[in-house]
């Protein structure tokens, strides 16, 4: 019974803050005023850039996985590692290296300018579609690699026979499987990415409905049509995770990316090398650019910089406990109903969320007094289907090998938690509670439509550095903030792993 | 005295029914694989649902308890010791589930290890144990429990045929005076062990024969399961 009202409670909270939030801000929607020119061009452009990046990056990524499928070399657990670190990059650190690399006295721009070339901009269309696909290659070739590993070495075998064709009777098939299921992940990621529109984006021309959310709300205080668009958002959202839903493939991640299975048709190792080099580059060029700049940036810092990174490290810290309780609580619990309350904030929309949230929370108390709490809520939400991930399938485990002998020993509700599933869950706990404290600590989404100057973390500080142009702070906070993330992960997934016996 | 009065257990078209009394002492429960020997022993601990009919210990009712609350202590196939608590702290959980053991505990666990033979091991970790000395230390919280009704679902098949006689001698020895119910497929550990058998087969486990009776005289169902 103890394990039951946790669950409930841990239920009705995701389910207030997605489908609780809509409905506040259904409510709130002025839907008979209709949508504008300007709203309008706000869903197209969400829309056009998500589909330009899912396609940029599943088409880039499929000669780096081809690569990565079929080659041997020194370095190819570490760039496989590598390719899973943008999940834990602050976006806006990225964008900095991103601007460092592309932007305005960028390398490319200054390399143009030696040569007398004209100058790209980094603003705009092309920059959301560049900053995403930085964000999504990697988990392109990640999904993409998982399906070259899923044709079994006996097929390998009987085309060589046969002597056949590998890419027609084999890898055709198997990408017209993979790529429509990774190309819509990575659409709905991009629907739903504000802070990279956030920083690259604005204007007329450049603007996501997230950001005109955003905009609405912080520019115009125009509740009515934030309420709109976030109901507008909420649908796109829905209409694409179902679409994915449906379309991806239910296997698991990361297994089985050690092997690599015998061929007969190596082709040529210069194009794969090529390849692989490349994505490599464009991966961490702008992470090198973020630490090269950010040193010298570290004695530029405002003092106000610190203050917002100790506010960062309690929100990242909060999220991370309250997440880790909410999968706990609904991984003991189980059940079909657990597993779709486990993905729902998938589909929703953390600035739909905040929308929703700030239109409750007006009538009764300044918005910034509950900044904080409310961040943490949140981004404990959003980081909950990655947490339930992680820790369900052990906890499941635990039952099944443990239930039957700690109840006939009478251990009940919290000494069996805290003798039998805790110690044995640690590793995935330590894992999810890292993973979440990193979401939460480079998360800028929510906290930009509650917080004032007092309230603000180290990723919307950061923000204001760059809007203000004191760049060479920017980059300091910056590095701050890629060390601080890194620093939270390493330290709850070390706590997890330390002493784990079997 | 452990009663089970008219116990029905379904399980999907399988139907498994037991009427019987089983004396202090050492029962074996032997029948063909599938019968229902382990469902059997579930259905005593509180494992199963779906049972019709009453569990009566000493004439009280106990098929509504929770498996911790009866006085039942089991031993299951496999996982009966924690992997990541020492082998002191999973014989202490037999006096108490929360784990806080007073120094009284801790001598009374101290003396269960000596009794079974694992003298001093009480820091050690179950996978510092070979296999038989792992079942020695389920064995020794059987002993501190020290509850009147013990359930063995085949905890020792995974050991050699020596070993496996080495155990059931110190069941035997250890447990003397306790109503011990012990699954098996080996009718050798039954004729070694047990003091009576009760037969499960087509879907009823019959009362408890005397050991020797049964094997002197055994019926259609035995003798189509032993193959003779």
């Amino acid at each position: 019974m103890i394990q039951k009202l946790p669950a409930w409670l841990a239920m009705a909270l995701v389910l207030g803050l997605t489908l609780g939030t809509l409905a506040a801000v259904g409510w709130r929607a002025e839907l008979g005023r209709g949508l504008s020119a300007a709203d309008w061009a706000a869903v197209r452009f969400t829309i056009t850039q998500a589909i330009m990046s899912a396609m940029l990056s599943v088409v880039l990524a499929i000669p780096a996985a081809r690569a990565l499928a079929r080659r041997s070399f020194r370095g190819r657990r570490i760039l496989i590692t590598l390719l899973g670190a943008p999940f834990l990059l602050p976006v806006i650190v990225a964008v900095l290296g991103l601007l460092a690399v592309f932007g305005r006295g960028g390398v490319i721009n200054s390399a143009l300018a030696a040569v007398g070339l004209p100058q790209i901009s980094i603003y705009g269309f092309w920059g959301v579609v560049l900053a995403h696909v930085f964000f999504n290659l990697p988990l392109a070739v990640r999904l993409i690699l998982q399906g070259w590993q899923a044709i079994p070495a006996e097929r390998f075998r009987l085309v060589a026979s046969l002597n056949g064709s590998v890419f027609r009777l084999l890898e055709v098939p198997m990408l017209a499987r993979v790529v429509p299921g990774a190309a819509l992940v990575i659409f709905l990621i991009c629907l739903t990415s504000f802070a990279v529109a956030l920083t690259l984006g604005g204007g007329p021309r450049a603007t996501t409905v997230e950001l005109a959310i955003y905009q609405a709300i912080q520019f115009d205080f125009d509740l009515g049509r934030a309420a709109l668009l976030a109901c507008i958002q909420f649908g796109l959202g829905l209409s694409a995770a179902f679409v994915a839903w449906q379309v991806t493939p239910t296997q698991g991640m990361g297994r089985g990316m050690d092997r690599i299975v015998q061929r007969w048709d190596q082709g040529r190792a210069a194009v794969d090398a090529a390849a692989l080099s490349l994505v490599a580059l464009f991966l961490l060029l702008p992470l090198a650019m973020v630490v090269l700049r950010g040193v010298p940036g570290l004695i530029e810092m405002p003092s106000a910089v610190w203050a917002a990174a100790g506010r960062s490290i309690m929100v990242a810290t909060g999220s991370a406990g309250l997440c880790v309780v909410l999968a706990v609580a609904l991984s003991l619990r189980g059940g079909v109903a657990v597993s779709v309350i486990g993905v729902m904030p998938l589909a929703a929309s953390g600035l739909v969320m905040g929308t929703g949230l700030f239109v409750l929370v007006y009538p009764f108390v300044s918005p910034r007094s509950v900044a904080l709490p409310v961040t943490i809520l949140v981004n404990a939400t959003l980081a909950l289907p990655f947490a339930v991930r992680a820790i369900g399938p052990a906890v499941a485990d635990v039952k099944a090998d443990y239930g039957k002998l700690a109840e006939s020993l009478g251990m009940q509700g919290w000494n069996r938690l805290r003798i039998v599933v805790f110690p044995r869950i640690r590793r995935p706990l330590g894992f999810a509670a890292g993973l979440a404290a990193a979401l939460s600590m480079g998360d800028l989404g929510v906290i930009t439509l509650f917080a004032g100057e007092a309230q603000e973390t180290l990723p919307l500080a950061m923000y204001r550095l760059m809007g203000s142009y004191r760049m060479e702070a920017a980059a300091g906070a910056g590095l701050l903030l890629l060390a601080l993330s890194l620093l939270l992960f390493w330290l709850c997934d070390q706590g997890g792993r330390r002493d784990a016996d079997a | 005295m452990l009663t089970l009065d008219g116990l029905r257990i379904f399980l999907g078209a399988f139907q498994l029914s037991a009427n019987l009394t089983v004396q202090p002492g050492i029962t074996a429960i032997i029948g063909p694989s599938g019968g229902g020997k382990s469902t059997l022993l579930a259905a005593i601990a509180g494992f199963q649902d779906g049972a019709a009919g009453r569990v009566l210990w000493q004439d009280q009712d106990i098929t509504d308890a929770a498996p911790g609350a009866r006085p039942i202590s089991t031993l299951f196939q496999d996982n009966n010791l924690f992997p990541h608590l020492t082998i002191a702290q999973n014989v202490g959980l037999g006096l108490r589930p929360d784990l806080k053991l007073s120094q009284t505990d801790l001598l009374a666990v101290a003396e269960a290890l000596r009794a079974v033979g694992l003298d001093g091991m009480e820091q050690r970790k179950p996978a510092a144990m070979s296999g038989g000395q792992q079942s020695r230390a389920a064995l020794a919280r059987l002993l501190v429990a020290d509850r009147p009704v013990v359930l063995l679902d085949e905890p020792f098949a995974a050991l050699g045929p020596g070993m496996r006689a080495e155990m059931l001698a110190l069941v035997r020895e250890k447990l003397v005076g306790r109503t011990v119910l012990m699954v098996t497929h080996d009718p050798d550990d039954a004729q070694r062990a047990a003091d009576q058998v009760i037969l499960v087969s087509a879907g009823v486990a019959a009362p408890p024969v005397p050991t020797q009776e049964l094997f002197a005289d055994p019926p259609e169902a035995l003798k189509a399961y032993l193959g003779k």
